[in-house]
């Protein structure tokens, strides 16, 4: 906080000249100049030292050799690309982990997002009783992943839990270890975080059907157009908005995918996602700060790409 | 912006009038099937925690998990609460997400203000960085994050660690860096669609900045504040990773974080883990029941512009 009001004054004469002359410039007092540096001031300092800041270091500190901390005794030395070079060449969860996240961002994509569409867009029909199929496919979007990852740590357990014990192999030799064995595993995580994901996509295509003009649809009925053929052609372009939205959020959601994997056995063992193995590498016994931050980094670059494309669109309007 | 709430409404009542119209008893019934068979699988992780926390260990052990044998009573949940720190950590909970939902809001609504009301040379940019923010996963931060709260001293008598390691400030302020951006960006969107004589009326009558912000742009944002509000209250509290970064003691964890620590203090005890998850869903679903349609209004004004 003490760097906070230090700089305010240095903010205060950029933000005044930045306010255009169209808001007629005069008419704001010196007071009002100094609020409304302030008030923009604040929070894109916040802003800046914890995220921005925090990311550029994050590319600073992957060309370290940083091991337990940045004020290591015989300080910190730039070692150029090799903690680079030992993720991919010695590294062995590496590969697979952006294989998991490639394999996490494919599923949501084809199976989870659009799972959620047809569920909207049957509950958009207005059958009876339908709030009661929202409420359901709804509450476990109010969970975390964390509770999620609990809650199917109950379905999965081999001596206990629920499929074992439908299929009869609960605590005996042959149940199958749904979390365990790493080359299910991945599977039994992606349903889990699905139970989540579909119902957040169907909230979305709800709200953006109920503002699709309804006018388009009778146009289209009237032009002997078939139900399917409205939806694909009208309804669903009609939505671009929330499609931008939902294709995002995938995305992102892909990127993110952290907590589950973390409750079930921080990210080992056929659940390696890149986010699991930087923290991996900043907790415990085989903390190196530089390998984490180079595990960052590539996150960071790959992120960027799907974030620059939709900010792209959603200012490029406001820009011109 | 301020009234597409209703247009939105009344759209969803006419469009639900034809849709039914339009479709078949055959689509209606193939709907029901596939809706039926859908939201029962989508039910039965909630209902079997729910139908394993009521069971005693013993019971289950002796019957099978999968059984109806034996007794029904909430003596997981007592001992639960006692053994778990979850009176602990629901309070940890509260002191870390409201003063965050709070902050929050208050920081994104005064760049929103600033924004959207004034024209400024850097205002994209200064969105676009907020909105970019938001995005970014967070364990990109985590390694100088770290080192950055290590190293930042605080008096011993503000923290025992002497640093932001291990604080609920540290906590509060990384989850509002983080969300800050996506209110921002709603807000002032928000913001923009409210009439621009609005501030010049006030200027004439001698309003200064400060004053346009907290008493007439505020009150009119009261809507999207609500459902930013409802929002981010639920995803502060469902946060898992910043605590478990900066948190080191286990008695300072919030609720979400802490729950991880249910394998290892009930030692695979299932009936006392699935207690415990209930009880940790219990604030969201009241949350749920109680504001609902600010929830998805939330959402929803976050998608509203693409």
């Amino acid at each position: 906080m003490a760097t906070t009001t230090a700089s305010k004054p240095a903010t205060g004469p950029d933000a005044v000249k930045a306010v255009s002359k169209r808001r007629r410039l005069h008419l704001f007092s010196t007071g009002d100049k100094v609020i409304l540096s302030l008030m923009v001031g604040i929070p894109a300092l916040f802003e800046a030292v914890l995220v921005w800041l925090p990311a550029l270091l994050s590319v600073g500190l992957s060309f370290t050799n940083a091991r337990l901390d940045t004020s290591q005794p015989g300080g910190m030395r730039s070692v150029g690309f090799s903690n680079y070079r030992f993720i991919a060449q010695d590294y062995p969860p590496f590969v697979p982990a952006l294989e998991h996240n490639l394999i996490w961002l494919l599923f949501l994509t084809f199976i989870a997002t659009p799972l959620g569409l047809l569920i909207a867009v049957l509950l958009d029909f207005n059958l009876r009783g339908s709030w009661l199929y929202q409420s359901v496919f709804f509450i476990p979007v109010m969970l975390s992943l964390a509770l999620v990852g609990i809650i199917w740590q109950l379905m999965y357990s081999s001596d206990s839990g629920l499929i074992n014990s439908v299929l009869g192999t609960a605590g005996k030799p042959g149940a199958i270890d749904w979390l365990g064995n790493s080359s299910i595993n991945l599977w039994a995580a992606l349903i889990a975080t699905s139970w989540k994901h579909v119902g957040y996509i169907m909230i979305l295509y709800l709200a953006g059907l109920k503002g699709v003009d309804p006018t388009l649809k009778e146009a289209a009925a009237i032009d002997g157009a078939s139900a399917t053929q409205t939806f694909f052609r009208v309804v669903f372009p009609a939505m671009r908005p929330i499609n931008i939205i939902v294709v995002v959020i995938t995305v992102i959601e892909a990127l993110r995918a952290f907590d589950i994997v973390y409750i079930i056995n921080r990210g080992t063992n056929g659940l390696e996602l890149v986010s699991a193995l930087v923290v991996q590498n900043l907790v415990g016994e085989g903390t190196n700060i530089g390998v984490g931050a180079a595990l960052a980094t590539v996150l960071l670059v790959v992120s960027l790409v799907p974030i620059t494309i939709y900010l792209g669109r959603t200012f490029r309007k406001d820009m011109q | 912006m301020s009234d597409a709430a209703p247009t939105a409404t009344r759209n969803a009542d006419q469009a639900g009038g034809t849709a039914s119209r339009i479709i078949s008893p055959r689509t209606r019934v193939v709907s029901y099937v596939f809706l039926s068979i859908t939201a029962f699988v989508w039910i039965i992780p909630l209902v079997w925690t729910l139908y394993t926390s009521l069971r005693p260990e013993a019971d289950t052990n002796k019957y099978g998990y999968l059984s109806t044998g034996g007794t029904f009573n909430f003596d997981n949940f007592s001992q639960a609460w006692t053994q778990g720190l979850f009176a602990k950590y629901f309070v940890n909970s509260a002191i870390i997400t409201i003063p965050a939902v709070v902050i929050t809001l208050l920081l994104a609504s005064m760049v929103a203000f600033a924004v959207s009301r004034f024209t400024w040379k850097f205002n994209i940019t200064l969105l676009i960085m907020f909105t970019a923010g938001n995005l970014l996963p967070a364990q990109i931060l985590a390694a100088p994050l770290f080192q950055f709260y290590k190293h930042f001293p605080l008096p011993l008598s503000v923290s025992d660690s002497g640093s932001l390691l291990n604080t609920f400030i540290g906590v509060i302020i990384a989850n509002v860096a983080f969300q800050v951006g996506f209110c921002t960006f709603v807000l002032s969107n928000y913001m923009k669609a409210l009439p621009s004589e609005l501030g010049e009326a006030a200027r004439v009558d001698g309003a200064g900045v400060f004053r346009q912000y907290w008493q007439i742009i505020m009150p009119l944002t009261r809507p999207a504040l609500a459902a930013l509000a409802t929002l981010e209250f639920i995803w502060i509290y469902n946060d898992f990773f910043w605590a478990l970064l900066f948190i080191q003691s286990g008695d300072r964890l919030p609720i979400t974080t802490g729950i991880n620590n249910l394998n290892g203090v009930f030692a695979q005890n299932y009936n006392l883990i699935a207690a415990g998850a209930i009880m940790t869903a219990v604030p969201t679903l009241v949350i749920y029941l109680v504001l609902q349609k600010q929830f998805v209004a939330g959402l929803t004004l976050g998608s509203s512009k693409g």
